[in-house]
């Protein structure tokens, strides 16, 4: 009976950079958390009846075909009544998600401003860069509604951004991403410890790393090793650094960077190269452009690693596409659909990752299972939202094959 | 902004975020409206749950002050018992939708059919 209930948003470990919630502000996530649930559970399989039964029929009558591409089928849907009505509903959730994010973060503003100063000043770990624009492709459209994006500020210097980022990843994930939000890094530490347990990793760079709740992780597991979390959102990093000093993570820092420009870092500087969720929000000449300096500062034989939804392929059904697009069309994620429907490998293989190095790998979100029930994990139900990713990665090769 | 000036929060916090709001309904009117009635949703789910923390509260300690409110976390048992609430009362705001899509699982014909038939046979 209790399989499906989400934890209650109390039940995340409150490291001290945490914005503090009240009783409210908390009652109002989880209330989201368990809306959200609802509207991909319970009645998500409204948009499959909606397709099967009207959309596909309709269009199937007015074209004498069926469609044959994802936004075929997402005009004939956004004529669907029942798809309207979910998608209006998910978005207010959305919305509504930021709302509570951010009275909660802004009417304390000042006390989080002081204790990221305290703990970025004290640890040293937080290096900013004033002259590293954010790119065009972030500051055209709030990415996944959040006022201001990753990289605004209400005043300066604030860590508005990245603390609203921080408390609202449960609300938006239902709760699957465990106590510290890092069940995507958790997830990549589990992977990489089993498939090489010996490799200790020296340098570690992760490129889009936001507040650092899946860099973290990796820093955790690899004490030894020293973390680079980059990113070009200094508001952002502001409170990742500060979170991390907070938790008693030294070994990670957070840098102000473009992931087009890695100039800084010489070549073969890095053992491991990681992004988390992060190549979707990117644009389609940035991308070759990140993976090449990636492969760049990438040491031979070392490991480069993508977690990312699965990609588009002839073999998805185009509902399921359409679905998987949804984020791109409601929830401003306008690099979505056309991230997902390259083909990566060859992305990869252009930016110097032989065809042979590369691997994918299905991975999971790793949660305290006593604590955190298992996301709604099939697929077909979640779209996109699940925590269970597919990873791309490679193993740079460690004497260079020459392509014939 | 001057700085030493407090920010207002109430007022920041409802910031659009940048990008065109799809239009989900034919009237706008409606869009508007699906936005009122779930925030209100949510508003009578936390009112739910902070009574319930009062009788909780309550019932541990006899009495109740708002401070103990503010730090009350519930326990494991207590956790599952207020998310089974919560689902419960998402179900009942959310009936309508879901009866929706049984509907389009069922395909029933329209009643008028029925009324002739039965009239019929």
């Amino acid at each position: 009976m209790t399989a499906d209930l989400p934890p209650p948003y109390t039940a995340l470990t409150r490291h001290p950079m945490m914005a503090r919630t009240s009783h409210d502000e908390a009652a109002r996530f989880n209330f989201l958390t368990h809306f959200n649930r609802y509207l991909s559970g319970t009645i998500g399989k409204g948009n499959t009846l909606a397709y099967a039964k009207r959309a596909m029929p309709a269009f199937r009558a007015e074209h004498g075909r069926e469609p044959t591409d994802r936004h075929e089928v997402r005009d004939a849907m956004n004529r669907d009544p029942w798809h309207r009505t979910w998608s209006a509903l998910k978005r207010n959730s959305m919305e509504m998600r930021q709302q509570n994010g951010r009275q909660t973060v802004l009417r304390q503003l000042d006390d989080l401003d002081a204790r990221a100063q305290r703990y970025n000043a004290a640890s040293g770990q937080l290096e900013l860069d004033p002259a590293v624009d954010q790119p065009w492709y972030q500051r055209a459209i709030d990415i996944h509604c959040q006022p201001g994006g990753y990289h605004s500020v209400e005043r300066a210097g604030d860590v508005v951004a990245g603390a609203n980022y921080d408390i609202g990843i449960f609300a938006t994930t239902g709760g699957a991403l465990g106590g510290l939000n890092d069940g995507g890094g958790q997830a990549v530490v589990e992977w990489a410890q089993r498939e090489r347990p010996e490799w200790q990793p020296k340098r570690i760079l992760d490129i889009g790393a936001t507040v650092g709740h899946n860099a973290v992780p990796i820093a955790q597991a690899y004490p030894d090793a020293e973390v680079v979390a980059i990113d070009t959102a200094g508001a952002s990093l502001r409170y990742g650094a500060a979170r991390a000093a907070a938790m008693g993570v030294t070994n990670i820092r957070f840098v102000q960077a473009s992931g087009e420009d890695l100039s800084r870092w010489d070549d073969g500087h890095f053992d491991w190269v990681q992004t988390t969720m992060f190549l979707h929000e990117l644009s389609a000449k940035a991308l070759p452009r990140l993976l090449a300096e990636a492969n760049r500062v990438l040491a031979p034989g070392g490991l480069i690693l993508h977690i990312e939804q699965p990609q588009y392929s002839d073999d998805m059904p185009l509902f399921e596409q359409f679905m998987r697009d949804w984020d791109a069309f409601n929830n401003n994620e306008p690099f979505w659909t056309a991230m997902h429907a390259q083909d990566l490998k060859q992305v990869m293989a252009e930016a110097g990752f032989p065809r042979d190095s590369q691997f994918t790998v299905g991975v999971r979100a790793v949660v305290d299972p006593a604590i955190f029930p298992p996301s709604p994990d099939d697929a077909e139900e979640d779209f996109g939202r699940a925590a269970v990713w597919n990873a791309y990665g490679a193993w740079k090769p460690a004497v260079w094959a020459m392509a014939a | 902004m001057d700085e030493t000036e407090p920010l207002d929060w109430v007022a920041l916090s409802g910031k659009r975020a940048k990008g065109r709001r799809p239009e989900f309904f034919e009237d706008p009117a409606l869009d508007r409206l699906y936005s009122v009635v779930f925030a209100l949703a949510g508003e009578v789910s936390v009112l739910r749950e902070r009574l319930d923390t009062v009788e909780r509260l309550l019932e541990r300690n006899g009495s109740v002050n708002r401070a103990d409110i503010e730090a009350y976390e519930p326990d494991r048992q207590a956790g599952e018992e207020r998310g089974l609430a919560t689902r419960a009362y998402l179900a009942r705001i959310m009936r309508g939708f879901q009866q929706e899509v049984e509907a389009m699982e069922a395909d029933d014909p329209p009643i008028g059919e029925l009324v002739e038939k039965l009239g019929r046979e």
